[in-house]
């Protein structure tokens, strides 16, 4: 059955079959994080963490995906590099709004305060209104926006290590990395399966996304020879 | 016709832009006007009226986010000039490479806000008794690099909003994002220069460091990217 | 002087949506001045900044002699271009805007060439040191006139020059452009004005909705042939 269908048909059954493994990946995950030992100090509430720091680590993936997009469209001409730059700031924006939700729910629990300025919540902050402000850029930019943008992206990426270099000497209020190799056995599996869900989440809806962008510049392209083909023959 | 070399052209626009300045002043007027209101709108929002000490923090604070704000007239204006009879266009249509013309501008802008701030920093000192003079070389090099660091991807936003409607509005809000690490870093290195009591100087060591591989990363990636945001499509 | 063509091969530019240009095919001689008309939106200017190394064509090529035309082409000391707008800093004075640009240039016995470009577009009067921005129009476009001179290029290009002219400041324009033609310089105009076109060219080319519409040259045009030239390709292959 396979060699009979098209490339469309292969690329269209095989993203099915990616986001069905997602949908059950997902169950499997929860399941798992549910039965998850809990954790000393902190009891169930320490389970966001599970979901906050792929979120996080999705948030960052997504600024450099971008800033490659724009490095290709700027230095390239690519508009398929745009068009990734574009979907890959938007999940950012999306996940960074996860992780700035989920991130003062923990420490609301954990300290009793909503922000306590430390490090990695605020270095995501900081890398989320970057996002954001390439989006106004894009938008409201005027002709240049989507070079503006780029530019933007590519100082975005550049400032990441600057930003939690400076923010992690700033302040430290926030678990160390040590936080993942100390992690109980029981805890490891969850964490690394629901990052490995989340990512490919995360695979799956640039896809998509992907494919909505191309579709709409292959109607625009479809609409200019339509155009010219109307135009050599009046 | 000799081609003349990169750098003396970068300084041949720089230098154009300073002469421009340095006969009608205007930026330095209004930037110095802005930032010494700055200054001030803090002091009244910020300092209750009995205890009119100010701790250092609060005043490496004050300078900086004086400078951020008030630099964005300086950038802003440092394309106006241009814009104005489409004089960029005759730039870009000249063999000066691209990179050369940032260079130029780049220096330019930092010169003009170096000014300013250099005239600030006195301000201060007489409004909150700050301990300038303790390390005044050093407060003065961080000037220059965060200066830079601040300069070097205005420029570029400034370049690329040259034509687009909500350009003041914009400015400062996809600027401001990108450059907290300078903000951070230069106001920390200044608090602990302004303080007298402060047991080592480890942490402006630090962030003068700091500073400095920023800048290095900034212009760098500046000058790269200047010529296809510049160009248009 | 070189006697370099500049051509076009297929070239076509698309910004986004819209489709500017379409498989123009155009070789532009020196010694000649070329008229590009056509209507609004038809791709005059487009066509113009992709020859000035201002935009890239989106497909085909340019070409100036063997070299091709391309973003970082040191050709650019070739080209001099005048458009809507003077392109000269209205601070300073005119003999201030001139050397800079010699300087940018890289231009020997600037003062002297600058000299030579002032007396040549008659500002070398009075207000010497004036700022350009107290210029009238006119004034201004003799300025334009001697930046885009003053490294002797190969190439002029114009953009709509004598829009915001009075009769004097044209009839002037067109005495230069004929004396460009004359000395050997490859002269491209774009312009809406058929009678100014026909006062100095020798190549009419005539762009509708971003293709070749017509493309003919002679010893010279009345300006009647031009208009019959212009209103039979804008009605199009009837």
């Amino acid at each position: 059955m396979l060699s009979t269908m098209s490339s469309a048909q292969k690329s269209n059954t095989a993203f099915v079959v990616g986001l069905l493994l997602v949908l059950h990946g997902f169950f499997v995950v929860t399941l798992l994080v549910a039965n998850a030992p809990l954790e000393k100090t902190m009891g169930i509430v320490q389970k966001i963490f599970y979901f906050h720091v792929p979120c996080a680590w999705l948030l960052m993936l997504s600024t450099f995906v971008c800033a490659a997009g724009s490095l290709a469209y700027l230095f390239r001409g690519s508009e398929r590099g745009d068009r990734l730059a574009l979907c890959s700031a938007e999940l950012g924006v999306l996940f960074g709004l996860c992780v700035l939700v989920t991130g003062p729910l923990w420490a609301r629990a954990a300290w009793g305060v909503f922000w306590t300025w430390d490090v990695r919540l605020t270095s995501s902050l900081l890398l989320w209104l970057m996002l954001v402000a390439y989006g106004l850029a894009r938008r409201y930019g005027g002709a240049g926006g989507r070079r503006l943008a780029s530019a933007m992206a590519l100082f975005a990426a550049a400032d990441v290590p600057l930003v939690y270099l400076s923010v992690n000497v700033w302040r430290t209020l926030h678990p160390t990395t040590k936080v993942v190799s100390s992690l109980a056995p029981g805890m490891r599996l969850p964490f690394f399966l629901s990052l490995a869900i989340f990512s490919a989440l995360w695979g799956v809806l640039l896809t998509l996304r992907m494919r909505v962008e191309r579709a709409q510049s292959r109607l625009l392209e479809l609409t200019i020879v339509v155009e010219d083909a109307e135009e050599k023959s009046p | 016709m000799a081609r003349p070399s990169w750098v003396s052209q970068a300084a041949r626009i720089a230098w154009k832009d300073l002469h421009i300045e340095g006969r009608s002043r205007e930026v330095v007027y209004t930037m110095g006007f802005m930032a010494a209101l700055v200054v001030l709108v803090f002091s009244f929002a910020f300092i209750s009226g009995q205890e009119v000490t100010v701790g250092p923090d609060a005043i490496a604070g004050i300078l900086w986010v004086a400078v951020l704000f008030s630099g964005t007239v300086a950038l802003s204006r440092t394309f106006d000039r241009e814009r104005e009879n489409e004089a960029i266009r005759s730039l870009l249509l000249s063999p000066v490479p691209r990179s050369a013309i940032y260079a130029g501008k780049l220096a330019a802008t930092a010169s003009i806000m170096l000014l300013v701030e250099l005239l600030l920093v006195p301000l201060l000192a007489g409004l909150f008794s700050a301990a300038i003079w303790l390390h005044a070389l050093w407060l003065g090099l961080l000037l220059l690099l965060g200066t830079i660091g601040f300069a070097s991807v205005g420029v570029i936003f400034s370049a690329a909003l040259l034509r687009a409607r909500s350009r003041d509005a914009l400015l400062g809000a996809l600027l401001f994002p990108i450059v907290i690490p300078v903000l951070l870093a230069a106001s920390r290195a200044t608090a602990t220069l302004l303080d007298p009591a402060a047991p080592d100087l480890d942490p402006a060591l630090f962030w003068t460091r700091f500073l400095t591989a920023l800048d290095v990363v900034f212009v760098v990636v500046g000058l790269w990217s200047f010529e296809p945001v510049v160009m248009g499509e | 002087m070189n006697e370099r063509a500049l051509r076009l091969m297929n070239v076509g530019k698309t910004f986004g949506r819209q489709r500017a240009l379409a498989d123009v095919s155009l070789a532009f001689l020196p010694g000649q001045v070329a008229a590009v008309l056509g209507p609004n939106g038809a791709g005059k200017s487009t066509l113009l900044s992709l020859l000035a190394t201002l935009s890239q064509p989106s497909q085909g090529r340019i070409t100036l002699g063997d070299e091709q035309l391309s973003r970082h082409s040191p050709l650019r000391a070739a080209i001099g271009y005048v458009g809507h707008e003077p392109g000269v800093y209205g601070d300073l004075s005119a003999r201030h805007n001139l050397r800079l640009f010699a300087s940018l240039y890289g231009i020997a016995n600037a003062e002297r060439r600058i000299d030579e470009m002032l007396a040549r577009v008659g500002l070398d009067g009075g207000r010497r040191e004036a700022a350009a921005r107290t210029f009238s129009r006119g004034m201004l476009q003799r300025l334009a006139l001697a930046r885009a001179l003053l490294h002797q290029p190969e190439i002029l290009l114009f953009d709509e020059p004598g829009s915001a002219l009075d009769p004097a400041g044209a009839a002037w324009l067109a005495g230069e452009l004929r004396r460009e033609r004359e000395s050997g310089r490859l002269v491209v105009l774009v312009t809406h004005d058929l009678a100014a076109a026909a006062a100095v060219a020798t190549h009419v080319v005539v762009l509708r909705r971003g293709r070749v519409a017509r493309d003919e040259t002679r010893a010279g045009f009345s300006a009647d042939e031009v208009r019959a030239i212009y209103e039979e390709a804008i009605r199009g292959k009837a």
